[in-house]
């Protein structure tokens, strides 16, 4: 299994945010992680590659065991990270350097991986996303969708075996979302995949799975088809009706 | 107002008679034995010119009164019309005469050279090349600037050059009997190396105009018992007769100017150079506060809050003088190590500040891609932080720069001190005022033009961002 959890909780003060979690995912799976706000599916991504700690349970991701409580600066995490891609809401590239810089700062830094190497691949993976002409702009020079795009590709340069994306259109308007959805839809298989979202149609189309996260609980998890026509527990069904 | 006024025109004796008192001026800052607040009882002055001052106003038959006075700016203050007369060590010298109204002496004084014990040059002459102690602006700094090759160190108070004289920072001190006697021969380790390498009188400073004060001052100074004062305060023995310095008016010409720009690098280098070691120890101590343990953010914290909450010429001060038997700093390293650590702490702010205007999305960026807490910082929010905190440093700067003229107390001669050397010479502020400020002005200006070049960059960066 690529990723198995195992009765994960997580507290934050006197809320208990994630209660008692059980799921695994197969190498190549893409999974659509749904529900209602507040539900918890963040904060589960997030507790997968550390960046929020976890208080009880088991997390093995990529063939590394997570601890619970370990602190998200700690040096136990790095070679978690490294195999453990991330995509953020707000896209965080790093304004400072060009697009393709952003694209090759992990693998020559992080893996130290030699720079003609890691710049004919960064240009690969810029084409891919449909930005090859734009390796040497500044994120700030970019539209939004692009910038997630650019994003998406810094991701995928470490070669991740597992890819987190949080809400990855979220922040977009309507006509960027085709543009980082096509990238995913492309994606799709060839990288073990969660992906936090709202969209329910990519969630319909793309993903192997769905998982419907609600009060901190997963309240269903199955194909798309099964989890969207026919949900098991009522919350579930009153959130597909309201999704439309 | 109007009063006052009209006293002024009245001619000096009248003047004084209608007050009902002889406004004296020296500066309590020259100390012991000429004006200092009494030890016993600090709310009162003491000094044997007091004792004069107390004679004279009696002759004359009013009280007197001491209006505490800049000693370089007597001469200035006294043509204002801030006071009736000068009685603070005003040394009678042909430049002075021309200006202001000059007493017959009250005191006669030899200027004394003083070396460590056992050192082996004892004159003017043979000190060329070495570096010599004496006040600004006195008859001994005329003296030494006449002496080629003689490097002059400049003092504001009579104990320090006595002082580094111990410490080895110059090798010998030119000043008069007076304070040669009080501050320097009463240190074990010094001694008299040459006592009378000339001769000079104490004056009193009238306005001019004030001729029939000047002549009741002669007068009274004829009768009052001179001698039994300096019995009193023991000074030392007069010498006989004093020999004429010859005059020597120094003119505003084009030695002068290279004065100035000499004083202007220098103040470029001590800026300088200080920035740069509060920019990298500002950064440090910022990081120590945001990333370190309990004890490196306390540490950093204090250090901030000290060097932020006290004075830097007092910093200054310590590091110079109060640590000199610990550590041996020389003047330029003193200043530029002092403003440095005094800038560091506004330095850390500037980082600190700029640091936490990153959004924390980009720390965790770099995290989840695997970065190290150290890379992280080298490759990602360092160069942020810093192209945020470039103007704001630029800005430091600019006031750096004009700072820096406080490292003069520590005998460093730059724009500032050159300026008020050069008035003193000149007797006149105003050209030497202009000149240092417009070489201020051309150091400036640059830096605050870049400030706002750089302020519109980044401002443009934002916009874009904004828009995106």
């Amino acid at each position: 299994m690529m990723l198995t959890v195992r009765n994960l909780h997580k507290v934050y003060g006197a809320r208990q945010v994630l209660r008692g979690i059980d799921a695994t995912v197969a190498a190549g799976e893409t999974i659509a992680l749904v529900g209602p706000s507040g539900g918890g599916k963040s904060t589960f991504l997030r507790c997968l590659n550390g960046l929020n700690s976890f208080d009880a349970g088991e997390v093995n991701i990529a063939g590394l065991a997570l601890q619970a409580r370990t602190p998200p600066d700690a040096p136990a995490l790095l070679p978690l990270r490294a195999r453990v891609g991330m995509v953020f809401q707000g896209f965080h590239l790093f304004p400072h350097l060009s697009v393709i810089e952003n694209v090759m700062l992990a693998p020559l830094h992080v893996r130290r991986e030699e720079r003609a190497i890691v710049r004919e691949r960064a240009q690969a993976l810029l084409d891919r996303v449909g930005l090859g002409d734009r390796a040497r702009a500044r994120p700030a020079q970019l539209s939004g969708g692009q910038q997630q795009r650019v994003a998406i590709a810094r991701a995928l340069a470490m070669q991740p075996e597992v890819l987190l994306l949080d809400e990855p259109t979220s922040a977009l308007d309507p006509e960027m979302r085709g543009e980082v959805l096509a990238v995913l839809r492309n994606l799709a298989g060839s990288c073990t995949m969660l992906v936090v979202t709202h969209e329910m149609g990519f969630a319909r189309g793309v993903a192997s799975r769905i998982w419907v996260f609600d009060e901190g609980k997963l309240v269903e998890d199955g194909p798309p088809a099964e989890v969207c026509e026919n949900p098991r527990s009522e919350r579930a069904r009153a959130f597909f009706k309201a999704a439309g | 107002m109007i009063a006052l006024a009209l006293l002024l025109a009245v001619p000096g004796l009248a003047r004084v008679q209608a007050q009902g008192e002889l406004r004296w001026a020296g500066d309590l800052q020259g100390g012991e034995p000429y004006v200092f607040r009494d030890p016993v009882d600090p709310s009162r002055l003491t000094g044997f010119e007091v004792d004069i001052a107390r004679e004279l106003a009696a002759k004359l038959g009013v009280r007197e009164r001491f209006i505490q006075n800049d000693w370089q700016n007597l001469v200035p203050s006294l043509e204002r019309g801030d006071f009736d007369i000068i009685l603070n060590g005003l040394e009678d010298t042909p430049a002075l005469r021309g200006r202001i109204l000059l007493s017959r002496p009250y005191f006669r004084f030899s200027e004394q050279l003083v070396v460590r014990r056992g050192f082996a040059l004892r004159s003017l002459d043979q000190l060329k090349g070495h570096r010599v102690g004496t006040l600004a602006s006195s008859l001994a700094h005329l003296l030494l600037r006449r002496q080629p090759g003689v490097q002059v160190v400049l003092y504001t108070g009579q104990e320090e050059p006595y002082q580094d004289l111990q410490n080895g920072r110059t090798d010998a001190v030119l000043l008069d009997s007076v304070i040669a006697a009080r501050y320097g021969l009463t240190k074990p380790d010094l001694e008299l190396a040459d006592a009378d390498v000339a001769r000079g009188a104490y004056v009193v400073g009238l306005r001019k105009g004030d001729d029939d004060l000047l002549a009741a001052v002669n007068t009274a100074l004829g009768q009052i018992d001179l001698e039994g004062i300096y019995q009193k305060w023991s000074l030392p023995p007069q010498p006989r007769e004093v020999q004429e310095v010859p005059a020597q008016q120094t003119r505003f010409d084009f030695a002068q100017v290279t004065l100035f720009l000499q004083g202007a690098w220098m103040t470029l280098v001590v800026s300088l150079l200080a920035m740069a070691l509060a920019v990298p120890l500002g950064l440090l101590l910022a990081l120590a506060r945001m990333y370190g343990g309990p004890a490196p953010r306390l540490l950093a914290h204090a250090y901030v809050e000290i060097f932020r909450g006290t004075p830097v010429l007092l910093q200054l001060y310590i590091l110079y003088y109060g640590l000199a038997p610990v550590v041996h700093l020389n003047a330029l390293s003193a200043a530029i190590i002092g403003l440095g650590l005094n800038y560091g702490a506004y330095e850390a702010e500037v980082h600190r500040a700029a640091m936490q205007a990153i959004p924390v999305g980009q720390s965790e960026a770099a995290a989840a891609l695997g970065l190290s807490r150290i890379q992280s910082l080298r490759l990602v929010l360092l160069p942020q932080a810093l192209r945020t905190a470039l103007p704001a440093m630029t800005n430091d700067l600019i006031a750096l720069l004009k700072d820096s003229s406080l490292v003069s107390v520590i005998t460093v001669v730059e724009l500032t001190k050159q300026m008020t050397i050069t008035a003193v010479d000149v007797r006149s502020w105003a050209l030497p005022g202009l000149l240092c400020g417009a070489l201020y002005f051309a150091m400036s200006y640059p830096l605050a033009r870049l400030a706002a070049r750089l302020e519109a960059a980044l401002e443009g960066e934002a916009e874009e961002v904004a828009l995106a």
